[in-house]
């Protein structure tokens, strides 16, 4: 089965080189705003965690915000071109990139909104600890755990 | 699931990895390159340790699993040509990696013997070494042959 899904036609390359790139930048934003939110969290100085709660914001928004497009548009061109729209008992493995991407995807925005408006708040209270901020912590880091369970499911296909 | 889909999923996470440093390490460099205090610059480099965890995983992951999977696939061979040209883009991007490494590292190393002797004020030969020209191409070029190790990887030029 996997020696027979390696050997794919031509025109599907493209598609999926674009799924795959955009699946890979997703979860380096993601990583990268983790990492950041998470040196951010116990920061006793002020300055230290403004810092961090900004580099997360931005890596969330400018990276991972549109690498989830990327991956999704990807996702979306390679669904059409396998011819998956005509059969009527999907895989499970689709199942579950579907369900991690439109999930992830949500919590991915609220965590956006969340991180911004944490960081905003955070920079006016001189580094007060913020709830918002924390709870974009945990969101970032369910979506990042979701979008690795995703990436092993769509390359060992369970099921 | 088969042995051969634990690997592929396992290599493509490793691939993850790769690109998520890649991904953390740009971030650091685009932050960097705005900041002027030694304290801050010492502040963005905290995050890169994450990402030098990950780059040894995710190199060391591709190129052990990837290698894996072509001995243990009926299909393809390690001397198949496109399987040497992955493995000479991959090691490729480690020079030019640890290049830009050894460029952001005399930055960071600079900003902390800085910051430990109280001199946090803007430093010229720390400003020089954050906006590296060089620093930038050489990690500029490890993303497009991290990119173009991809474009392989999918396209299978030749197999």
């Amino acid at each position: 089965m996997s020696v027979l899904a390696a050997i794919r036609p031509d025109d599907w390359n493209f598609p999926l080189l674009v799924h795959v790139l955009g699946a890979v930048l997703l979860i380096g934003g993601l990583f990268t705003a983790v990492v950041a939110q998470f040196l951010g969290w116990r920061r006793q100085r002020s300055a230290d965690a403004v810092a961090y709660a900004r580099t997360a914001f931005r890596a969330l928004l400018f990276v991972a915000f549109p690498a989830w497009w990327i991956m999704r548009i990807g996702a979306e061109w390679i669904y059409s071109r396998e011819g998956w729209d005509d059969v009527t008992s999907e895989p499970d493995w689709l199942g579950i990139g579907y369900i991690t991407a439109e999930g992830g995807g949500l919590l991915l925005l609220v965590s956006i909104i969340l991180a911004g408006i944490g960081a905003r708040r955070l920079a006016r209270s001189g580094g007060e600890a913020s709830t918002l901020l924390r709870v974009s912590t945990v969101l970032v880091t369910i979506a990042l755990v979701g979008y690795v369970v995703a990436v092993w499911a769509m390359t060992g296909k369970p099921g | 699931m088969e042995f051969y889909d634990w690997l592929l999923a396992l290599h493509l996470l490793a691939a993850g990895a790769l690109v998520s440093a890649l991904v953390l390490y740009s971030v650091v460099i685009a932050t960097g390159w705005t900041l002027a205090l030694p304290s801050d610059i010492s502040r963005m480099f905290r995050l890169s340790r994450a990402g030098d965890v990950a780059i040894a995983v995710g190199s060391i992951g591709t190129l052990v699993l990837g290698i894996w999977l072509a001995i243990d696939s009926d299909a393809y061979q390690v001397w198949d040509g496109w399987i040497i040209a992955a493995i000479v883009l991959w090691a490729l991007a480690m020079e030019t990696g640890r290049r830009t490494g050894t460029v952001y590292n005399a930055a960071r190393d600079r900003a902390r013997a800085l910051v430990g002797e109280g001199r946090d004020t803007p430093d010229p030969e720390l400003s020089a070494l954050v906006r590296s020209s060089t620093g930038l191409a050489l990690h500029a070029a490890t993303v497009v042959l991290v990119v173009a190790l991809l474009v392989v990887m999918i396209y299978k030029p030749g197999a």
